[in-house]
């Protein structure tokens, strides 16, 4: 088994497990927490691919900022695990088991495909920081500069969402 | 000019007399309507002498097409007239007699209010304008066309009196019974469409049609058109509507229900001999029903107190009698004995009509008695009439009768005896009506004996032609026996066969012997009978059971009418309120109790929509994956 | 590494995102499922990016192996644009409720 086996094994066992106690954790800020690993171990896995542009985005952006911004949100509440809004427990076990039901199906519809389509790993320069630069100032320059007024849009509608109505 | 280019009037006329006094019957003044609805009738007498002529002078006149009335693939049925001896005949009768009756109406009918007045003569022209339809008709079809609108005529014309609830339920009877019989000629029809590919007579009866039949497809489609007459005709079991037919007005009763629409059966089995003599079985059952229906209708006869309903019965026996001749392949003989009889009956209805007009509305016999001697021209004819149906030597009666029991004889001596007996009845109760009416004393009421009186001259004018035509009808038909020559089977002989058996004249003696000894008797037996005629109290035994006419109405009713009502009320009270009705219902119920069960998935929860959505990518994903033919 | 391998990893933390949604009343909690689902599929994204990188297409125009690494990269601005929207949404759904359950959020039923 070779260290990149080994290493893919791992990140997915620490993604998934970490989800699970991400959606089972009662207090909130765990949650969070569990969900930072989640994008640590995701991030992982883009190391793995050679994406090393997106891995660092993905620890900055999401597990940087976004979810600090969770943390910060839920602390303004002051949400605990007392708080924690609880549904009955039939519904859950129907949704754990619809949600389990669609994993199986999508799995076995994988299963039935036998070809094998292999994965460049380690390799290949198309995700580094350079490379994506070039291509990202290049090719793609207007819509990276038009996402700076979706940001803009967003960050105002945010502002007059949470403004305090007079 | 040629006849024939006219013959295209002789429908047409009726038919324009009909649309002038239905259109105008609130303007015509009753004159004019009675004017113009005579005159009509006249023209085309007019002209079917000229075309009868025409053809006895051996000019034929076959088949006219006039257009194609249905074009299917392989179908063609066009509006085609045969004009040929049989028609021809029959067209006189039609014209002839519906003339002297429309003339006998304008009397009859003069108390009427002018609106009605014109509708009675625009039904009265309908009515010819179908029957010459009927029997000018060069197929199947065009002749059913004719066939149905006789029949509405005769319900139009039976509940003219509509406001009368008796009345308008005998239309309604009419209008069943005769629709039970049509079915079956339409039914007859189709089979022998679907068999041979054509309906026109020419075709039809030809050789190489009728061998495209079997057995039993002519003895199927004999029987069917056999079923559609006799519900025109009034023959078992289909009579009852005859009777009560006498609701109409009696002039009605004398054309339509005595003298030519109930012979229309007649006439389209003489029209259709040919598959007539090519099935044995329906022979044998005409000959059975016609015999049955003679007997049984003079029987009741005899019973009857109604002076429209003693000729009623007399009618159906003397249909009989035709069937029976029909039965026996004397289809001359049937002709004949229409045509006497259409003399005979029509002059009885009017002298009926006339007596019922002098009593002022009164039909009873027991309340009559002793007219004669107010109304000597109505007595006589009347007379003549009863002479004539009862066979006396020298009146038409006589010579159409005695060869129908000719025949009946050559075909089987208890078939002659069987009618005879029908004859000797006949005689018998067609007397006993004429001593209780018109000889004796008076039994009405004082002021009825004040107001008797004779008839005016258009009534009876009609009433002595006819009496004329009685006495010397049967001149055309007098058998070789006597050292004639029979003129009218003479005349025929291209469109209907006279009958193949041929009796020696000694047994033809010895048989109008018999029957007119007999009916003497019969007659001198009545005459003694009612000579000094008391009303007697209600009927017992068998006379009763005579009197209810053998209880027919009620059999029909107990066997026919009452399981249909309960039918008909279990389809509506259990088929139609709980089983549609709760369909429909139970929709509505499902619907609604299926929405409220429903509603908790419209739980206003995101949650809920959440998981229905992920339910139904599930299924989806489950289809697009599993499911083996997509 | 075979994509079969990506797939499956990607298909069970997106599952996991979806029971989350299920299961959970907490908004946060939910809108943080939604995120686990979007990088679930960021994953999944850039997993068939580099198994295309290996087949010989991808020589042929130069951009042809990064262009799901840019689509990615949106995904991640679009999520945070997302995110601020959404957070805001969620405080103004605990100033008018004082809770952060989604079963308040059924005012559309009337």
């Amino acid at each position: 088994m070779s260290i990149t086996t080994l290493a893919f094994i791992l990140l997915s066992v620490m993604a998934v497990t970490c989800a699970i106690m991400m959606i089972t954790s009662k207090s909130p800020v765990n949650s969070i927490l569990w969900l930072i690993l989640v994008f640590f171990a995701i991030s992982g896995h883009y190391v793995l691919l050679n994406a090393q542009f997106l891995a660092i985005v993905n620890i900055i952006v999401y597990a940087g900022a976004i979810m600090v911004l969770f943390l910060f949100v839920v602390m303004l509440m002051n949400l605990n695990a007392d708080t924690e809004p609880v549904k009955n427990y039939r519904l859950q076990l129907i949704g754990v088991i619809s949600g389990g039901s669609l994993l199986l199906v999508l799995l076995s519809a994988i299963m039935k495909v036998k070809e094998q389509h292999p994965v460049q790993m380690n390799i290949g320069d198309a995700g580094l920081v350079k490379s994506l630069g070039m291509t990202l100032f290049k090719d793609y320059v207007l819509p990276f500069e038009i996402s700076s007024v979706l940001f803009l849009s967003a960050m105002i509608g945010a502002v007059i969402i949470g403004k305090k109505e007079n | 000019m040629s006849v024939s280019k006219l013959i295209w009037l002789i429908p047409i006329l009726p038919l324009i007399g009909f649309v002038i006094n239905g259109l105008g019957r609130k303007l015509l003044s009753k004159t004019i309507a009675g004017v113009v609805g005579s005159t009509v009738v006249l023209a085309s007498f007019v002209i079917s002498l000229l075309v009868f002529m025409e053809i006895k002078a051996g000019h034929s006149i076959a088949t006219i097409h006039f257009f194609d009335f249905i074009h299917l693939s392989k179908l063609n049925i066009g509006f085609d007239f045969k004009i040929d001896q049989l028609s021809s005949l029959f067209l006189l009768i039609i014209t002839g007699v519906g003339f002297l009756i429309h003339l006998y109406s304008t009397s009859y009918m003069h108390e009427e209010d002018s609106k009605d007045f014109a509708k009675y003569f625009a039904y009265l022209n309908l009515f010819v304008f179908s029957m010459l339809l009927l029997v000018m008709g060069g197929n199947f079809v065009i002749m059913f066309i004719g066939w149905e609108g006789v029949g509405l005529c005769s319900y139009l014309l039976i509940g003219y009196w509509y406001k009368n609830q008796n009345y308008t339920n005998a239309a309604k009877k009419a209008f069943v019974m005769n629709r039970i019989g049509d079915l079956g000629f339409l039914l007859g029809i189709f089979w022998l469409i679907a068999k041979t590919g054509t309906i026109s007579y020419d075709q039809v009866f030809t050789t190489a049609a009728l061998d495209n039949l079997s057995d039993t497809d002519i003895t199927g489609i004999t029987l069917l058109l056999f079923v559609g007459a006799t519900g025109k005709s009034a023959q078992i079991p289909l009579y009852t509507w005859l009777p009560d037919a006498m609701a109409g007005p009696t002039p009605v009763s004398a054309l339509i229900h005595a003298a030519t629409m109930v012979t229309a059966g007649i006439y389209m089995i003489a029209r259709s001999h040919v598959l007539f003599s090519e099935a044995h079985f329906t022979q044998h059952v005409i000959t059975v029903i016609g015999l049955a229906t003679a007997l049984l209708a003079a029987s009741i006869a005899i019973k009857q107190n109604d002076i429209k309903k003693v000729l009623a019965y007399s009618t159906v026996s003397q249909l009989g009698f035709m069937f029976l001749a029909l039965g026996t392949g004397n289809y001359v003989a049937a002709v004949f004995h229409v045509l006497t009889h259409a003399f005979f009956k029509a002059l009885m209805f009017l002298g009926s009509g006339s007596v019922i007009h002098a009593m002022g509305g009164e039909q009873d016999i027991r309340n009559m008695g002793g007219l004669g001697k107010h109304m000597r021209i109505t007595s006589i004819t009347f007379l003549i009439g009863c002479l004539a149906i009862s066979g006396i030597p020298g009146f038409s009666g006589f010579f159409s009768k005695d060869e129908i029991l000719a025949g009946a004889y050559a075909h089987n001596p208890v078939l002659f005896g069987l009618a005879l007996f029908a004859a000797l009845l006949t005689a018998f109760y067609m007397f006993r009506l004429y001593v209780i009416t018109f000889t004796g004393k008076f039994r009405g009421t004082h002021e009825q004996e004040h107001h008797l009186h004779e008839s005016p001259w258009a009534m009876t004018l009609p009433l002595i032609v006819l009496a004329i035509l009685s006495i010397i009808g049967g001149y055309v038909g007098i058998p070789e026996a006597l050292g004639g020559h029979h003129e009218l089977a003479a005349f025929l002989q291209p469109a209907v066969p006279t009958a193949a058996h041929q009796l020696d004249h000694g047994t033809e003696y010895m048989l109008m012997g018999i029957s007119t000894a007999l009916v003497l008797v019969s007659i001198i037996f009545a005459w003694m009978k009612f000579k000094n005629y008391q009303p007697e109290g209600e009927a017992t035994g068998f006379g009763k059971i005579l009197q209810n006419k053998w209880y027919v109405d009620e059999l029909y009713h107990a066997i026919i009418v009452k399981p249909l009502n309960a039918l008909s009320s279990f389809l509506s009270n259990i088929v139609d309120k709980k089983g549609i009705d709760g369909i429909v219902n139970g929709v509505g119920k499902a619907v609604n109790y299926g929405s409220r069960q429903l509603r908790w998935i419209q739980s206003g929860q995101v949650g809920a929509y959440v998981l229905l959505m992920v339910i139904g990518i599930l299924f989806l994903f489950i289809v697009q994956f599993f499911y083996p033919f997509w | 590494m075979d994509i079969k391998a990506y797939i499956a990893l990607s298909l069970t933390l997106f599952t996991i995102g979806i029971i989350g949604v299920l299961v959970r009343r907490n908004a946060i909690i939910i809108f943080m499922c939604v995120e686990l689902m979007l990088n679930a599929v960021n994953l999944l994204l850039l997993a068939f990016s580099k198994m295309h990188a290996m087949s010989p297409a991808a020589k042929a125009l130069p951009t042809y192996a990064s262009d799901a690494q840019i689509f990615v990269f949106f995904i991640m601005v679009v999520a945070a644009a997302e995110v601020s929207v959404g957070l805001a949404i969620i405080v103004l759904l605990y100033r008018n409720t004082h809770s952060v359950d989604v079963n308040f959020l059924n005012r559309l039923k009337n």
